[in-house]
Parts: structure tokens; sequence; C-alpha cells
């Protein structure tokens, strides 16, 4: 009988939530297989329920899931093998070429970072791959998150690892030349994971990844400075307040201080890149103690400095909402003239607010109502429509 | 190291003027020589126009002749190359060189299953 405090169900859960990403890393180097390594590190859990309530839990969870899922699956692939299994003895040619330790572990879980998010997936396999392998979601879950159905998600992960098996998409980090290009799209995957709220803790952990990447602490400091104005981004009933009409001192300071730390620390750096730039126009916002003190003019060039380093429409659509604070509703009107957005509702409701604030009433309605049309958001659909009724 | 299928799609209809393909053939050569240098050129070749095409078919003990293409689109596969490379980003690099020869065509990189 052990002396340790026997875990529960929901204890083992955590620990399966926490280091399934760490054990698919390792074994998936080991074997070269993410199949092999999952179904490893399942069997090795279920021997967790079985043995840990009795024995305790073990001074390394993550150690004795990994080196139990291994043996396990050393023992499987031996029998499949025996029958002539061919993958199976790939899996074990590949297990014998590769060092048994577990470290390190932090590069194999970048490695499978970039396997996950490789171009060569469509965007939203790339994060429901992200959020299976390193996130320790179930299909289940994650097919909630999507809004679709779970064997629907079930078969789109099962052809996703078809495809990283067969095409041989590396298990690697890229060399130094494609690394920007293969870095932004881990950073996209990243944040749509965290603007979806699925998984808040995502940046900080590829900031331990990948320290000396500036783009990369550019972005943990866009999701910090994003996090802090959560709580005031709704108002008690539920609805949405705009940044200008929020509640500032219902901003969390402690996070507000941790991105401008890190915004601070990129500007030394001067590497610019989308992400600490986007994260810089944020840290201006928590600076202004009112919405009328928000000093715009640094504001409007930092969006110039975006346009120039990354220009897309809705770039442009937010410089225009600065444009409008420097030189006025008019100007930024013209600025919004020949953007390709007619079908974003964000689009219509800014050409509303800047119409209304010209006197052009009528205008300002009907583009409204061509925002609600737009949005699937039910609580942007009330908010503009509190808008606009507040113009008839 | 796998085998993968570089595919060249083109639109139907005429090729283009000499001033605008010789160019391109040029590059296109230039790409297969560095890939035969680098020893991951397996094959590669261009196809005649889909009307060339024949298609056989069996029917029971008879087979069945008929004038081709099988599928009727307005893209037609229009050359292939056959690259060995050890992974997916090695394949798409090559795919890349490819691509930046032949300019206006996509190319389609699809690995070959494990040889039996």
């Amino acid at each position: 009988m052990s002396d340790r405090p026997a875990p529960t169900t929901a204890r083992i859960g955590t620990v399966f939530r926490d280091e399934y990403g760490r054990a698919v890393a390792v074994l998936t180097r080991y074997f070269g297989d993410i199949d092999v390594a999952e179904e490893a590190i399942q069997d090795a859990f279920a021997e967790a329920v079985r043995r840990w309530p009795e024995s305790g839990l073990p001074p390394s969870p993550a150690g004795w899931i990994i080196t139990t899922a291994r043996n396990r699956a050393i023992d499987r692939l031996r029998r499949e093998a025996s029958r002539d299994e061919r993958h199976a003895q790939a899996a074990l040619l590949h297990a014998r070429d590769e060092p048994a330790e577990e470290g390190p572990v932090r590069d194999d879980r970048l490695r499978l970072i970039f396997t996950c998010c490789h171009p060569a997936l469509a965007r939203p396999t790339q994060v429901a791959l992200t959020l299976r392998l390193l996130g320790g979601l179930t299909t289940l879950e994650i097919a909630r998150a999507f809004f679709v159905s779970e064997s629907t998600m079930a078969q789109r992960i099962v052809r996703a690892k078809g495809k990283i098996r067969a095409a041989r998409i590396p298990y690697r980090i890229p060399r130094e030349a494609d690394l920007p290009d293969r870095l932004a799209s881990v950073l996209a995957v990243i944040y749509l994971i965290f603007n979806e709220g699925y998984q808040a803790s995502s940046g900080d952990r590829l900031v331990e990844l990948m320290p000396d990447e500036p783009e990369v602490k550019g972005l943990l400091a866009l999701m910090l400075l994003t996090e802090s104005r959560r709580d005031a981004r709704t108002d008690p009933a539920g609805d949405l307040v705009l940044l200008s009409d929020q509640d500032r001192s219902r901003w969390d300071r402690d996070l507000i201080a941790e991105g401008q730390a890190i915004v601070r620390e990129c500007l030394r750096r001067n590497r610019p890149g989308p992400y600490q730039v986007q994260a810089a126009i944020n840290a201006v916002h928590s600076d202004a103690p009112t919405a009328a003190a928000t000093d715009w003019r640094q504001i409007l060039a930092l969006y110039d400095q975006l346009m120039a380093i990354a220009p897309s429409p809705v770039v442009a659509l937010n410089r225009a909402v600065a444009v409008a604070e420097v030189d006025g509703p008019e100007v930024a009107l013209t600025a919004m003239n020949g953007l390709d957005l007619d079908g974003y509702h964000v689009f219509h409701a800014v050409r509303a607010d800047l119409l209304k604030r010209l006197g052009r009433n009528a205008d300002a309605v009907q583009a409204y109502d061509r925002a609600m049309t737009l949005t699937e958001n039910a609580a942007e659909r009330e908010f503009f429509r509190g808008r606009r009724d507040a113009l008839n | 190291m796998t085998r993968y299928l570089l595919s060249m799609y083109q639109p139907d209809g005429p090729a283009p003027e000499p001033d605008i393909l010789d160019p391109i053939m040029r590059d296109i050569n230039a790409v297969e020589r560095q890939m035969k240098d680098a020893g991951v050129w397996v094959f590669s070749g261009g196809l005649h126009d889909p009307s060339t095409a024949t298609v056989v078919r069996a029917n029971g003990d008879d087979v069945l002749i008929t004038d081709g293409p099988y599928v009727e689109s307005k893209e037609h596969l229009g050359g292939f190359t056959i690259i060995e490379a050890p992974d997916l980003d090695v394949a798409l690099e090559w795919g890349s060189k490819l691509a930046q020869a032949v300019r206006l065509l996509p190319i389609e990189v699809r690995p070959f299953q494990d040889e039996p």
C-alpha cells in the first residue's frame, strides 16, 4: 500500500488533459506515427485509471504515462509485425533508431505544432488537429466548438492524420528560411483558438517553446491585452459594449501591465511584425484613462505601419476608424471607399456609425440593417438593432 | 523515400503562342535538369491533347474501345513529373520550382502508395 494519496478519476482526467500533448509529441517522435502514439497513450491512461486509485499518483505522472505507453506500444507492434503488418514493422524500425529518453520534450511539442499547422492542411483542420493532439480535447469537444457532429469531426481528423502519414508531412521544426511563413500559420491557429475562447493558455505554451521569436511574444501580448477587457466587453444583461463605452475600471490591470511590458520588450528588439503592431495598438488603448483621452494619432501611425507590413481590407477598415478620430468621419468614409468588404458586417456597422456622425441618419439606418442581416452572432444583431432604433 | 506525382492541369483549348510558350518550356527543362542533378527525378512527360485519347473498357470477355477522353472537363492533365523525396516539404519545394517555371498553371503534388 502506497502512502501517496489516491487520485480521483477527475484528477486523472486533469493529468490526461495536461499531459496528453506532451506524451503524443514524445511518442510521435519515437514511433514516427501519430496513430500509434495516440493509441498507446489511450492504453496507458486506461491502465492509469485501473492502477492509480490503489497505487497512488506516481511521482511523475507524465513520465509514467510515456514509459507505459511506449512499452505497451512495442508489445503490440511486435505482435502485429510478426503477422507481417508493414505499418507495425515500420513503426518498430523507426523506434529502434530513436533515442529512448523522454527529452527534449520542449522540441517534441514544437515539432508537433508545426506538423498540425502544416500549410498542406486546411486551416480548420489545423485548428482541430492542434486542439486534439496538443490540447488533449476530445473529438466530441472539438466537434461542439465547430458546430459539427462528432462523426464529421472524427472523419476530418482521421483524414488529416491519413494525409500526414501518406504524404509524409514531416515532424520537425522548419529550417530558418521557411520559419517566418510556417510560424505565421502556427500563430494564426493559436490566435483562432484563443479568439474562439477554446483555450487561452496556448499562447503561454508557445512562448515557453519559442522564447526568442518576437512575433510569438507579440501574439501573447495581444492575447493578454484582449483578455484584460473581457469583463468590460458585455454589460450585466450580456449585451455587447463598445471599447469607447466600456467601464475602464473593469479592465484587468495585471493583465494590462503584463501585456504592456511585453510590448515594450518587443519595441526594444525592433523586429516588428503584424501581431506585435496589433498588440501595440491595444497597448495604446489600455493606456487611456478615458475613451476621449485615447492617443488616436499614435494608433493611426501604428495602423499605417500595419498596412505597410501586412495589408488587408480588414486592417484598412480598422485604420479608417482611427482616421475618423483624427481627421473626421468624412475623410474616414472616403478612406473606406473601394474596400472589398461588402459581405462583412463590421464594415457596414462602421459605415453606419460614420454616417450617423455626419447626420445622414437614413443612410445610417440602411447600413445597420445590412450589418444585422450579415452577422451570425445574436448579441451583435441586438446591438446593431439598438443603434438603429435610436436613430429612428 | 516516397514517390510523388507532380501533375499539371491546363485549360482546354489551343496552346499559347511560341513567344509565350518557348521561355516556359526552357524553364521547365531547366527545373527537370536540376531534379536529375539532385537525384530526385524519376520520370516526366508532356501529354498530347485529350482529343487524342482512347478509352478501353472490359465488357465481360469483350473489350470496348471508344473515342476518349474518359473524363470531360474544362481542364485536363497536360503533363506530369514523378519525383522521389524524403518528405512532403522536399516534394513541395520541387513542386514550387516547377510551378514557377510553368507560371500560369497550378501543380498538384500527390504521394504514391508504397510499393507492395
